[in-house]
Order: structure tokens, then C-alpha cells, then sequence
């Protein structure tokens, strides 16, 4: 499977990663290398085998519906990058 | 008297209970030498006032009771720290300050530490040999312009060059184990599951975990016990009997059964780790163990799963960076612009590389060949350790294929520096603990390691054997403090 | 094909309607889904938001019991099969209002499968399938109104449990869609897993709309209008949806597959600018969680829990009440409504209560556009009145006065009929004493009736009644003025 240009462009995209003609070129040479090395498991034939889905040897635990995290306003907005007491504040999105 | 710094984890802390010697002693000592340590660019975040500060409050009124009392730490950067600066080595991050406390981290203070500072790494947790980090290149004590390994190489160069008594790091493919065996310390990685993962700057979900590293196996037993604990506020965290790893170690390995699996001896392995290899076994056989050959049909497929998976996760997991709720963010027209300036300017080039692989393994129409490809080849690989261990009770392997290399040597071939972590992704993989301990010098006299992988949740069997091998190996680790200012 | 059919005519064809919905629910429940904080409506701003809400580096979510509980509920309560085993996924996709960069959600092995929902459609009852529920995280709020240059993001509903109960293409008109929702709602409120209040968003869906020509078999492309949170605009917006369609096609052009937008003002369709990029949401399961698992006790539990629902009850209510069908339907279709019901009833005729309710009690609500739980007359009062009716202290007429009192002050009906001396007249000799007075005062009217014209009883009644003042009872002036007459 090669990645070509136009690829790595959506890829970016859905990722929202901008990246320049340049750096894109670059990573269409590394994606494309490292994709070579990981095509190797097609070698493997994995028909009958179940995939992984927990490597935690237990079943998922169930909490009690309680109110534990309370009004933490003021922590949660400390670390935003733009200074609203009450809100986080970003570019004005159009649907 | 031994100097303060050369002291063992579990020798300061029977000092300071002793009352031999004080917190604010040993601090001080450590945060000189850090101060005059900063060529090997370790430390992202220093808190020495502050260390000196909780020493001469623990002093004041000490707590003997303590595993750790009043004994100074520097922890990989990858913990959130309350109130700490904590930067994942990124500069999304750079300034983030976390108002909460890793569960780990919180353990070590629990138990009488004393937070000295953040240690560099790899961007968040991704790379083998700490030259990926927003903070520069961490060089290792061992020689000038040697890489120390990676993703804890901050954590691994401190620790070699004796800047922190002990420290934790976290391993997703190795990045314990491997600048363990880079720097020749003795790195830990547990079980997963047995170290909780709240407030751990996530990489990959279903690989990471944090883990000791020191200077010896005592110490990474009495580190062990105080970080592992079952933690209500991690799915994955499990609840099991932790033994006191440290009362417990045990040099007594007669008649435990060791494998060693044909399919670790690769193509093109320099002689001396196959030497060193052998020697380990005939190490094992002294100490009373029986070796017994085994075979792990599925090895040389670890690597390529890995870097399906752990991208794949990472890509999700890193998508949360994105400018609006804390950390950089770049200015943009629209919030789409702004996502994809923050993200491009924020992320280096190895974070931004496997978000990319993450991405596109998980895309529509990939999803099967890759991702799901990767999760039954994942099942294989398990299922490998799970026979082998129906007949012996741990595997001895070498850490890493070849010791420390050079700074830049593998900037440019992103596979070769994959190829780092043959040995140790495995063991992520299949969820089990695996420890490395230093078994040699190379013909540079540059560290070499040996792993020894358990079954799950049998710490103690690991730390035992590596407990008997490291008496028998009797490693010294020499640095000439050629840093020092 | 039923005349009562909805379609879509256009250039003498004649176009059916395929319409699925993707219902959101709110989970009533004290937390959130993965996280510890609360879950009330209109607090303010980010007051009520976690660690784990707000994505912070490093956490990690843990499951709430009381949520796995509810879907089951409601899983049970849609006659639907129950999956002991479910995984939750991550639908990954940027936006404001989801900081985790990707939403916890199930895919491929939801919580809930197959089921069905009856609706009580006038020509008899259909069954619409439902495909699926499975449990969500809501997002948080974007706010594009406060500042006009920015968005400001609210996380308080961030994290909040959804049921996404995804139904069959089943649904053919607006009407049945009306219904469909106010059953499912009906349904969620008896359970008490979802309060359904459409205006809070504890309910909101996304409207899926095809159609097709009569008599063909293949189903049309669709289109997903997204987040529609009022039954009066889903109707709206699958009107000018199928509309728009079927002239598309009609001018032999296609239908593109798109996510639209209902525009409130506008009452228009129109699609969604910023999801131009194909959805490639890379579900795959979360590596923080485990799959959900439960046993057969654990359902059997919950199911101990279940109340009569809707259409039980209304069976109960035809067959123990003898209740019309549409009575009972009326009466079941909302649980306030079956509630007051049953309170009134405990100590009233059971017809009597069911015709004041649905006949009198509604009026008065609708003409002041008010919930039966904000009834200006409570039960008790109802049933005191509806059981001076039924021990003849007042006639129906009179009752009706009473109740425009109560209406305004939710007195004892027994005080007002006191205060206003409204006892009706029963009292035989006192009735007999008026009849005779109107009878003798209308002796050739009289005459008329005994030759015949049989009509002029109801004039006689009308003036016997106007005598007492309209007090009095009914049946006795009837039966005396019977006697009276004809004897």
C-alpha cells in the first residue's frame, strides 16, 4: 500500500495538522517506509483468531452514581488560553 | 563515611530513619549536584526551593513510619504534578500547570518523598533516545553526545549520574527498560494494571505504565511497592494482592525454571550481547535455575504490531491538544485554522509522524488491514508468552540489540530507530512485567542489559531473579562526573 | 394503499415518505456517564464540569452503574433483547464542544438491541421496529450568540449519558412520528429513565428522510437532518425535507446523501457547511475501559424494577374499567396524566373521571397552555366533585359552574357549593310545587303536548328549570313532569 501526496494531505486534514508542501513531502518518504516494514504481518494468516480487546485481566468496574466533583470552575478555566472567568473562548465557529 | 549521593534508596532511607543523616542534608546534596549537572540537560522543571523547603519541614517534625522519608526525587515529566509545571517535553505543553495529582506520584509523596524536579523526555513518551524533546537533547553521564535512551532518558541520565537517589518513568514499548540498560541502572516495567495510569499524560492506552528505575533491584522493589496500588479512578487499574516486594526479595531461585526464546537471537546482533546473553544463563544456572528453551513463534511480528496500535491510540489520545481548553494554542481565522496551526506548531515531527500512522491505520477502509490486523496479531503474541509460561517461570532475553549510540545517528531512518525496542515491545505488548538489569560493558565500556520477563503479576519472581543474577554480575557503574561544572 | 396515506404529490406522482429516527436521550441520573460531576439542567457555566469532563491531561473515565441501569430499563421497556456483553468505542472527530477530541459512544456492540415501539395510530395500532440503544457521552455547548467575533463553550452537559435509540425505517409521515416520540417519551417518563423534557434537550433527534415513488421497492437516498429538538419542527422540517426530495427527483435529478440543518427561522432545510468532509469517525474500542458485562441476574433485577407501562396499562384500564380504547389511550399517554387518573379514581366513578378529564380538565389546560402537573384543580378536588355528581348533591350542569370556580382556586368543591347555596334541588314536593306552577301557568301549551306535539316536554323542562333557578335535578323534573303529563 504507497501513500501518496494527496494522502498525507487528508490525513493532515483529519487529523488537524497543517502541514507545508515540504515537511508533506518528507512524510509521504517516512510514511511510506514505515508502512513497507509494518506490511509484514500480512505474512501472518489471522482467520481464525480473536483480536484483543483488553489486555487487563479483569471486567469493567461499575461506580456508584454519586456527585463526587463538585463547582471547579476556576481550576478548569485556569489553564485556557484565553482569559473568560466563566467560559472557554475560541474563534467563532459557522455551522 | 560513603558520600550522601552515593547512597542506595534503601540505605538513605534506614540513614534518615537512623536519624544519621537529615532530609534537608540529602536534598541539598542532590540539588547541588543537579545545579551543577545542567550539560546533561535532565531537568525540564527545577523545584529546589521548594524541595528544601519540604525537607526542612519533614525534618521538623519527621515521620519514620515512611518507606521514602523526606528522601528527594526528580520524576520523568510525563506525571502531572500539582501545581508543578508539567510538559510531556512538549511545546503544547509548556506551560501547563495541572491542578491535580498523578496517583503515582501521589504514592511517592504519600510515602515521605520529596518532589525535586521534572526530568526531560522524549515528546510525549515517543522515541528511544530522549532527541525528540521541545527541551533539547539529554545526554547521557555515560559519555559525551551518547544518547541515554528513550522515552525516560531524562529520567535514566539523572539517575546514572546520580542527580536523584531513584526516579519513575513510564514505559509503552521500552522506554524504562531500554535507557535502563543504556545507562546501566535497573529499570521496572510492572504488570499492566498494577500502576495506576490518573494523571499520567497519556500515550497509548492499552501499553503504558509507570515504573520504577534505580540503581539496584533493592531499590527498585521498596520504589515498586509505593507506586503500585489499585486505583478506583483507572478502568484498567486491577485490584490484587501487592506483596511488600522489597521485604519479600528473595535470592533463592533454585530449580526455577528460565526460557530463552530462539527467536530473540536476530540477524546482524553485535557477538558481545550474545555473549553477554550466554553469560547470563551460566549466572542462572550458578544460582541454581534450570534453562530451558523455548520458542516465541510471533516475536518478529511485535514490532510492526506495535506501531500499529500505539500510534493508533496516540492519534486519539493526543487529539484532546488542540487549544481551547489549556496549553499553547496559535492564533487562526476559524477554529479549524486554529486547530491545525496549534497542532502543527505545538506537536514536533516524531508526534506528529505517528499521529499521522495512528490516523490512517484507524481511517475508513484501513481499519481491518491495520488496526484489527494488528489486535489479532497482538492475541498471537500473547498466547506465545502464555504457552511458554505453562513450562517455565520467566524469560531472560538481552534489553536492546546494541548499547548507546550517538546523538543524530539515527535521526534520519525513523524504522532504524524503531528497531531499538525489539526486545522490550513484546513484553508491552502481552501486558507482562519485565525488568532490566546491567550486565555488561561493550567494547566502548558502554552499558549493555539483560530483561527479564514474568509472568503477570509475578514482580516478585522477576526482582528475585534479577536479585540473584545482579549479585553475581556485580556491576559497577563508573561515571568521571565529566559534566560537572 | 389507505387513503389516509401521507404522501408527497408532485406532477401527478405520487411519492411515499421513509423517515428513521436517531433519538437522544438524557439519562436521569445524579452523575455523568465516565465522570463524578453533576448532571442539572441550567446551572451556570462550567460549574459542573470534572477533571475528566474538561479532558485534562491524564484522566480517564470510569463508568456509572445507575447509567447501565437505566439503558437496561429502557432496553427492557422497548420489548428489546438485551446484550449481556457491549463495548464502548471512541467516534473521534474535532470539535469545540468536545474536548476529549472524540466522543465515548458504542458501534458495532451496543447495549441494547432489537425492539419495538406500538403506536396508536386511529386505524389500529403499528409496530415500529427499533434497531438499537446504546449509551453516549453527550458534548458540551457552543455559544455563538454572547460575543460576536468568538464561541464560548459551556462543558456542564459534556460528558452526560445518552440513549441513542436508533429506530427502523419504519416511520412514514409526520404524524407517526409525533406519535413515535411522544410513546417513546411516555415509555422513558413511566420507566423514570429519561424526563423527556424536549425544551431542557433531554430529548432531541436527527430526522432521516427518503422517499420513493408508489409502488417501487427501493428505498431512496437519504438525508439526516441533524439535532431537530422539537416534535412540531421534526414535522416541519420532514415536510419541506420530503418535499424538497421529491422535486429534486421529479426534476430527474438526484438526491446527494448530506447532513442538513433545520433552519427555525426559515422553516427550511439546508445542509451543514463544516461536516462537508466525509464522517470518518475511526470508531475503535476504547483502550481506557473494558467491555461491559453483566448476568442474567442483573437484568432479571432490573426488571423487577419496571412499573406497568403505558400499553399495559391501558389494556388493564379497557379490560377492569371498561374503558374505551380511545379513552384508555388518552388516559396512558402521558404519566402525569395516568398518574392524576389513578389518584382521581381511587375514590370516583371511573367513566365519570375519565370523561372530566379528557373532556372539561383538558380544555382548560390547553386553552392556558398548561401540563397536567400544573393543574390548577388538584385530584382530590376532581374526584370531591365528580362524587357530588355521582350522589345526585348536584346536577352536571352545576358542576360545570363549580369547576370554572375551582379552575381559578382550587377550592373543595363541598365549600364552594355551601357558599353558593348550588345544592341542587331534589326534594321531590318542592319539585312537584314548581312543575305544577309552570304547568298551570302554560295550559294551552299543555294541550298542545297531549295532542301530540311531544317536542314541547323539552319546553317544560326548560321552564321548570328556569323556576329553580337552574338548580334543579334533572332526572326528577324529567321523571315528575313525565307523570305529571301523561298521567
Amino acid at each position: 500500500m504507497t501513500i501518496d501526496l494527496k494522502t498525507v494531505k487528508h490525513i493532515s486534514k483529519l487529523s488537524r495538522i497543517s502541514i507545508e508542501d515540504e515537511k508533506a513531502k518528507k512524510l509521504e518518504k517516512d510514511l511510506n517506509s514505515i508502512f513497507k516494514w509494518i506490511e509484514q504481518l500480512n505474512q501472518l494468516n489471522t482467520d481464525n483468531v480473536e483480536p484483543l480487546t483488553s489486555i487487563a485481566e479483569t471486567t469493567l468496574r461499575l461506580r456508584k452514581d454519586q456527585i463526587i466533583s463538585k463547582n471547579i470552575r476556576e481550576d478548569i478555566l485556569k489553564n485556557s488560553p484565553k482569559d473568560n472567568k466563566d467560559y472557554f473562548v475560541v474563534p467563532k465557529v459557522v455551522e | 563515611m560513603t558520600n550522601i549521593i552515593d547512597l542506595t534508596l534503601d540505605e538513605l532511607a534506614n540513614k534518615i530513619k537512623s536519624k544519621e543523616i537529615s532530609s534537608t542534608e540529602v536534598t541539598s546534596a542532590y540539588v547541588d549536584r543537579s545545579k551543577s549537572s545542567k550539560k546533561l540537560n535532565t531537568y525540564v522543571e527545577e523545584t529546589f526551593e521548594q524541595a528544601l523547603k519540604n525537607a526542612n519541614k519533614f525534618d521538623n517534625k519527621p515521620n519514620f513510619e515512611k518507606k521514602l522519608p523526606g528522601i528527594p526525587l526528580a520524576v520523568k515529566d510525563l506525571f502531572c504534578t500539582h501545581n508543578v509545571r508539567t510538559t510531556a517535553s512538549s511545546k503544547i505543553l509548556e506551560n501547563f500547570i495541572p491542578t491535580y495529582e498523578s496517583t503515582v506520584t501521589q504514592n511517592l509523596w504519600d510515602a515521605g518523598a520529596i518532589l525535586l524536579g521534572k526530568l526531560n523526555c522524549d515528546e510525549f513518551a515517543m522515541g528511544s533516545s530522549n532527541e525528540t524533546s521541545y527541551f533539547g537533547n539529554v545526554i547521557s553521564p555515560i559519555d559525551n553526545n551518547l544518547v541515554p535512551g528513550g522515552s525516560s532518558g531524562g529520567s535514566a541520565s539523572a539517575l546514572a549520574a546520580k542527580l536523584t537517589p531513584a526516579t519513575i518513568g513510564t514505559d509503552t514499548g521500552g522506554s524504562i527498560r531500554q535507557p535502563a540498560s543504556f545507562t546501566g541502572t535497573v529499570g521496572l516495567k510492572p504488570t499492566y494494571g498494577s500502576c495506576s495510569r490518573y494523571g499520567i499524560v497519556a500515550f497509548a492506552s492499552s501499553l503504558d505504565q509507570a515504573g520504577p528505575m534505580t540503581r539496584n533491584v533493592k531499590d527498585c522493589a521498596l520504589l515498586l511497592e509505593v507506586m503500585s496500588s489499585f486505583d478506583q479512578k483507572d478502568s484498567t487499574s486491577i485490584d490484587f494482592k501487592r506483596p511488600n516486594y522489597s521485604l519479600k526479595l528473595n535470592k533463592n531461585i533454585k530449580g526455577k525454571k528460565i526460557g530463552i526464546p530462539k527467536e530473540y537471537r536476530v540477524d546482524g546482533m553485535p557477538s558481545e550481547i550474545e555473549k553477554l546473553w550466554e553469560k547470563g544463563k551460566e549466572f542462572l544456572k550458578e544460582c541454581g535455575a534450570e534453562i530451558v528453551d523455548i520458542s516465541l513463534p510471533h516475536t518478529n511480528y511485535a514490532l510492526p504490531t506495535y506501531y500499529i496500535v500505539a500510534p493508533a491510540e496516540a492519534s486519539s489520545n493526543l487529539a484532546r491538544y488542540d487549544g481551547v481548553k489549556y496549553g499553547f494554542r496559535a492564533e487562526g481565522e476559524n477554529l479549524i485554522d486554529m486547530y491545525e496551526k496549534t497542532r502543527s506548531q505545538g506537536f514536533g515531527d516524531e508526534v506528529k509522524r505517528r499521529i499521522m500512522i495512528g490516523t490512517y491505520v484507524l481511517s475508513s477502509g484501513y481499519y481491518d488491514a491495520y488496526y484489527l490486523k494488528a489486535q489479532k496479531v497482538r492475541m498471537l503474541i500473547k498466547n506465545d508468552f502464555d504457552e511458554a509460561f505453562k513450562k517455565v517461570d520467566a524469560i531472560l532475553t538481552p534489553s536492546t540489540p546494541s548499547s548507546a549510540f550517538k546523538i543524530g545517528d539515527k535521526k534520519d531512518d525513523p524504522v532504524s530507530m524503531y528497531l531499538n525496542d525489539i526486545f522490550t515491545v513484546p513484553v508491552n505488548l502481552a501486558g507482562l512485567p519485565g525488568i532490566s538489569i546491567p550486565a555488561g560493558l561493550d567494547k566502548n565500556n558502554y552499558p549493555l542489559g539483560l530483561q527479564i520477563i514474568g509472568k503477570p503479576f509475578d514482580e516478585q519472581g522477576i526482582l528475585d531473579i534479577a536479585y540473584s543474577m545482579e549479585e553475581k554480575i556485580n556491576f559497577k557503574l563508573k561515571t568521571n562526573d565529566w559534566w560537572i561544572k | 394503499m389507505s387513503k389516509d396515506q401521507y404522501l408527497i404529490e408532485k406532477n401527478g406522482n405520487k411519492y411515499e415518505v421513509i423517515i428513521g429516527l436517531e433519538v437522544h436521550a438524557q439519562v436521569l441520573s445524579e452523575s455523568k456517564l465516565f465522570s463524578s460531576s453533576a448532571t442539572r439542567f441550567g446551572s451556570e457555566p462550567n460549574t459542573q464540569v470534572s477533571l475528566v469532563d474538561a479532558a485534562f491531561p491524564g484522566m480517564l473515565p470510569v463508568i456509572n452503574e445507575f447509567c447501565v441501569r437505566q439503558a437496561v430499563k429502557t432496553g427492557i421497556g422497548l420489548n428489546a433483547k438485551i446484550n449481556k456483553k457491549s463495548i464502548f468505542d471512541r467516534k473521534n472527530y474535532f470539535y469545540a464542544d468536545l474536548p476529549q477530541g472524540y466522543q465515548i459512544s458504542q458501534y458495532k456492540d451496543p447495549i441494547v438491541g432489537e425492539g419495538t415501539v406500538v403506536l396508536d395510530l386511529p386505524s389500529g395500532p403499528k409496530t415500529i421496529g427499533i434497531e438499537r440503544l446504546h449509551l453516549e457521552q453527550d458534548a458540551g455547548k457552543s455559544i455563538h450568540d454572547i460575543d460576536p467575533s468568538s464561541t464560548l463553550v459551556d462543558l456542564n452537559r459534556s460528558g452526560v449519558a445518552l440513549m441513542e435509540i436508533v429506530s427502523k425505517p419504519d416511520l412514514r409521515s409526520p404524524e407517526e412520528v409525533n406519535l413515535y416520540i411522544k410513546k417513546l417519551r411516555s415509555i422513558m417518563r413511566y420507566l423514570g429513565t429519561c424526563d423527556g423534557n424536549m425544551q431542557e434537550g433531554s430529548l432531541r433527534a436527527d430526522v432521516n428522510v427518503s422517499v420513493r415513488k408508489v409502488g417501487t421497492d427501493k428505498l431512496g437516498t437519504r438525508c439526516e437532518i441533524k439535532n431537530v429538538n422539537s416534535i412540531k419542527f421534526m414535522q416541519m422540517a420532514i415536510e419541506y425535507e420530503a418535499n424538497r426530495q421529491a422535486e429534486l427527483l421529479e426534476e430527474g435529478n438526484a438526491v446527494d446523501q448530506e447532513t442538513r440543518l433545520f433552519d427555525t427561522k426559515k422553516n427550511q432545510t439546508r445542509s451543514m457547511r463544516s461536516k462537508e468532509d466525509a464522517h470518518d469517525y475511526r470508531y475503535f474500542p476504547d483502550p481506557d475501559l473494558l467491555p461491559l458485562e453483566f448476568d442474567d441476574q442483573f437484568i432479571e433485577n432490573i426488571k423487577k424494577e419496571i412499573p406497568e407501562l403505558p400499553d399495559q396499562k391501558k389494556n388493564r384500564f379497557i379490560e377492569k374499567f371498561r374503558l374505551t380504547p380511545y379513552e384508555a389511550t388518552i388516559l396512558v399517554s402521558d404519566l402525569d396524566t395516568s398518574k392524576f387518573f389513578e389518584k382521581v379514581i381511587e375514590k370516583s366513578d371511573v367513566k365519570l373521571s375519565a370523561n372530566w378529564i379528557t373532556g372539561e380538565l383538558f380544555a382548560l389546560l390547553n386553552e392556558n397552555n398548561l401540563e397536567i402537573s400544573e393543574s390548577p384543580i388538584s385530584p382530590e378536588n376532581l374526584s370531591k366533585l365528580i362524587n357530588l355528581i355521582s350522589d345526585g348533591t348536584i346536577s352536571g350542569k352545576i358542576a360545570k359552574t363549580i369547576f370554572e370556580i375551582m379552575s381559578k382556586e382550587d377550592k373543595d368543591p363541598n365549600i364552594i357549593v355551601e357558599e353558593k347555596g348550588l345544592k341542587q334541588e331534589s326534594d321531590p314536593k318542592a319539585l312537584e310545587d314548581l312543575i305544577q306552577k309552570v304547568l298551570s301557568s302554560n295550559k294551552d301549551k299543555v294541550n298542545e303536548y297531549k295532542s301530540g306535539k311531544d317536542k314541547l316536554f323539552g319546553f317544560f323542562v326548560g321552564q321548570v328549570m328556569k323556576e329553580s333557578k337552574g338548580k334543579g335535578n334533572p332526572q326528577m323534573i324529567n321523571k315528575i313532569l313525565k307523570e305529571k303529563l301523561n298521567g
